[in-house]
């Protein structure tokens, strides 16, 4: 008696070595400019949020002018200011790098040490002793 | 038993959103490390990345619902100018002050990195979609990216439920 046994089955099919369906090809093929302008904005938010941390706990007119809401304090505008950086960040160097090809590891090196400052910067410890 | 609204609130943003937000992360760890053309059919890669931008997307969502109902919603009851609201009550005696003065500011400022780096991660997903399981490179970033979210919110997880304890909102 022999099985047949077809590659039908997903359970035996082999590993996709390769992909060739045009859909991935296209996305193997697009710019890093979109993927660079999210990553940046991400560390430039991170960073503005952790300078903004710095600021208000150094500044009482800073602090004053970032109180948007006196029944969240400072962290209203603070907080308010990071997102539109993160959004407005990202929007516009999508716009500016949407058929470029920035190179993304190296912008995500620079995210990374902007992130790190950031944290670096919520950090009560360190506004605490400026 | 009773909860009165200010706990239902703390309740839906520390557990109901909180809670499956943290337990998706290891979810989608686990389906972003295994997503390997190597490892996976191409039928596989195709359900893996559909479920990973749902899932990612979802998780962004989350983080942000979170910060928001935090900052916007818990924070004014945690602040209230009265002897009884939580910061008072924390500031008012030397063995507890810095439950306030370090943890509390600390978490309210970091929690916004979570939803930024997790809605970074969902953006990359989204926009590379299978490529990510033929590039070690992406595949490392988005994982960097979501293994940061998850940090940064497990440490906000973790002082607010301490700072809950030292000083439960009612």
């Amino acid at each position: 008696m022999t099985q047949h046994v077809t590659y039908e089955s997903t359970a035996l099919a082999p590993p996709a070595a390769v992909d060739t369906t045009e859909e991935t090809a296209a996305e193997i093929a697009r710019p890093s400019g979109p993927a660079a302008a999210v990553v940046l904005a991400a560390g430039l938010a991170s960073f503005t949020l952790g300078l903004l941390s710095v600021l208000t706990a150094v500044s009482p007119s800073i602090s004053s002018a970032l109180t948007l809401s006196d029944r969240v304090g400072d962290l209203s505008g603070v907080t308010t200011a990071t997102v539109a950086v993160y959004v407005a960040s990202w929007g516009a160097l999508a716009v500016w790098w949407r058929r470029s090809d920035p190179p993304l590891m190296r912008i995500a090196g620079v995210a990374a040490a902007l992130i790190a400052l950031g944290l670096l910067g919520t950090f009560p410890p360190f506004f605490n002793a400026l | 038993m009773h909860l009165t609204n200010r706990e239902m609130v703390a309740l839906v943003h520390g557990l109901l959103i909180g809670g499956p937000f943290l337990l998706a992360f290891a979810g989608g760890l686990v389906a972003l490390s295994g997503l390997r053309a190597e490892y996976l059919t191409t039928e596989g890669i195709r359900d893996r990345v559909r479920q990973l931008r749902l899932g990612t997307t979802a998780m962004a969502a989350m983080g942000w619902a979170i910060v928001f109902t935090g900052t916007w919603v818990l924070l004014p009851w945690y602040r209230e100018d009265s002897p009884d609201s939580p910061r008072s009550v924390l500031l008012s005696d030397s063995s507890t002050r810095q439950w306030h003065e370090f943890a509390d500011v600390w978490k309210t400022h970091v929690a916004f990195m979570a939803p930024i780096l997790a809605t970074t991660a969902a953006a990359l997903v989204l926009y590379y979609g299978k490529a990510l399981a033929r590039d070690r490179g992406l595949r490392n970033l988005v994982l960097g990216l979501f293994l940061g979210a998850f940090a940064i919110a497990s440490v906000a997880a973790l002082l607010g439920s301490l700072i809950a304890r030292a000083a439960p909102l009612r």
